[in-house]
């Protein structure tokens, strides 16, 4: 494989306002941002600092209100409409795993590729491959009801990857999961990610989640949301559930932790 | 590692089940007897002319006569054809302005004060009209069927299609979906409980709607028999056609029931007995 010479996700001066029924709400000042490629990058911070908003810029589901978004080198947005070839190297996993309870678990997973096309042998195919990959072998054929909240969460990153696209955008996928799903779901992502080498951006509010997954930590402060400070994670992989309480590790959350506090008073 | 959830122990789960299957079989020949042996006591200890109020007995003679008697069979096809026509009318035209309206707001914004007209008149007294306008024939019959059947196939599924979650709609736009395609993949079956359930009312209104049809006009179908046994004072036969009716409403709602089951499987309300 050629090693690509764009990074995965570049924002030029990208900039979002939402009107409301009172005063339009700055959601995000301009902000510049480079994704590296294979990069697993963390959004951190309070509610109301646009942490959600980026996000959902870089997946195409909100438009900025100005500035440029590029995806592997191409125009996200052409002309008002977003680029279908750009779209292609997206997949999204929400706070919800948002699977369609009338499909199976597999069905589920494999409905990206019935909507591009892909026949249904080579589609159920891929999405058998994928339940190996996530862990959730041997549940392909029940409804999503049947199954618990983390493994619906692993059948959505399993759906996120059936088109293999070459970014992976997560909105605080493991918010809804109970603390000790939660860590068991961190350790899934990091062998998800170091087997597929995908890129990721991830929002999350756990301080936690952050520094044990990511590579690099935007803290996000509000109104406007803007990038408040940049973080590099150096801990090698894999990272152990016991990394957690090395001083390092502690020492990186508590600098954030301080930085979100001294937010809040100056919000407050 | 997580396990599944809504997996009580099995044999437990098993055997609770079985009892709740097994009830209604148990209680409804119970309740019935009981209903008709207070009929057939009422009768007797309150002296009541067959006149009024024929012995249970020979309602069902009644009916097992009706049973043979092709020109029944000729009436109750007659409401039978109605019944679905109508209805087969007030699925297509109330399914289809149903997604119509949800989707569109100016469309539903327009035709809202005329929904909400057509829901507030009475539309069993609008049954003389129609007989004048479309005749004693099966066309009127057929007509108010469809028009009382209409109103809740609509409704409901429009409020289908507006029930449906931002999120499920958040994952059709991150994958690019058209709109053809988000309207088959995840509007369609997202309302289909809805709409089952629209089609179960409906269904229930259009025989009503065929057999006041049947009851003011016309020389054929189950309504028009009921009266004729009325006014030859036969009224046994008349509680024979009731009985006849209502097993015919019983057949078209378990159709529905049935539909329902084959169609949502993965629905609660699949799992509901009532």
């Amino acid at each position: 494989m050629v090693e690509p010479a764009h990074p995965a996700v570049v924002f030029r001066a990208v900039e979002k306002w939402f009107s409301t029924r009172d005063a339009p709400v700055h959601a995000l000042a301009a902000t510049d941002l480079t994704v590296s490629e294979g990069e697993f990058l963390v959004l951190l911070g309070p509610s109301g600092c646009g942490k959600t908003t980026m996000l959902r810029m870089i997946g195409g589901l909100v438009a900025p209100t100005s500035g440029e978004i590029a995806v592997e080198g191409r125009d996200l947005w052409h002309n008002g409409q977003r680029q279908a070839q750009t779209l292609a190297e997206l997949g999204m996993v929400f706070q919800d795993a948002n699977l369609f309870p009338w499909l199976s678990v597999e069905q589920n997973i494999a409905l990206p590729l019935e909507l591009k096309g892909v026949p249904a042998a080579e589609r159920l195919a891929r999405a058998r491959a994928l339940t190996r990959l996530v862990g959730i072998q041997g549940f392909e054929a029940r409804w999503p009801r049947e199954l618990s909240g983390g493994m619906r969460q692993r059948a959505a990153i399993a759906r996120a990857l059936s088109y293999d696209p070459r970014i992976l955008l997560m909105d605080e996928p493991f918010g809804a999961l109970d603390a000790m799903t939660r860590e068991a779901m961190n350790l899934e992502l990091q062998r998800i990610w170091l087997e597929t080498r995908k890129t990721v951006v991830l929002v999350t509010h756990s301080i936690a989640e952050a520094v044990f997954l990511g590579d690099r930590i935007l803290l996000l402060s509000p109104r406007p949301g803007r990038v408040d400070m940049a973080l590099e994670v150096p801990f090698a992989r894999p990272r152990a559930p016991d990394l957690q309480s090395s001083a390092e590790f502690q020492a990186i959350v508590l600098r954030l932790r301080h930085r979100l506090n001294d937010m809040a008073q100056d919000g407050g | 590692m997580d396990g599944p959830t809504e997996t009580p122990p099995a044999t437990l789960g098993r055997r609770r089940l079985t009892i709740e299957a097994a009830l209604p079989w148990i209680t409804t020949p119970i309740l019935l007897g009981m209903l008709i042996g207070l009929w057939e006591a009422y009768i007797h200890i309150g002296g009541i002319s067959p006149l009024i109020l024929p012995r249970p007995g020979a309602v069902w003679r009644a009916w097992l006569e009706m049973l043979d008697d092709p020109r029944a069979w000729h009436h109750t096809w007659m409401t039978v054809y109605a019944t679905l026509s109508g209805f087969a009318y007030a699925t297509v035209i109330g399914v289809g302005l149903g997604v119509l309206i949800a989707r569109l707001r100016w469309l539903e914004l327009t035709l809202n004060p005329f929904i909400v007209a057509t829901q507030v008149i009475p539309k069993v007294a609008l049954v003389p009209l129609f007989v004048l306008w479309f005749g004693f024939g099966i066309t009127s019959k057929v007509i108010v069927a469809a028009v009382l059947a209409f109103f809740p196939i609509l409704t409901n599924t429009a409020l289908g299609v507006k029930s449906i979650e931002e999120g499920h709609r958040d994952v059709m736009m991150s994958l690019n979906a058209t709109r053809w395609q988000v309207f088959r993949r995840l509007e369609f079956p997202s309302a289909l409980p809805y709409i089952i359930t629209g089609l179960e009312i409906g269904i229930v209104l259009a025989i009503i709607g065929s057999v006041v049809g049947e009851y003011l006009g016309g020389n054929s179908g189950l309504g028009h028999l009921l009266i004729a046994r009325l006014n030859a004072f036969e009224t046994d036969q008349m509680f024979a056609v009731l009985i006849h009716m209502s097993m015919l409403g019983f057949l078209f709602y378990f159709a529905i029931g049935a539909l329902r089951r084959a169609l949502v499987p993965w629905h609660a309300s699949a799992r509901l007995r009532v």
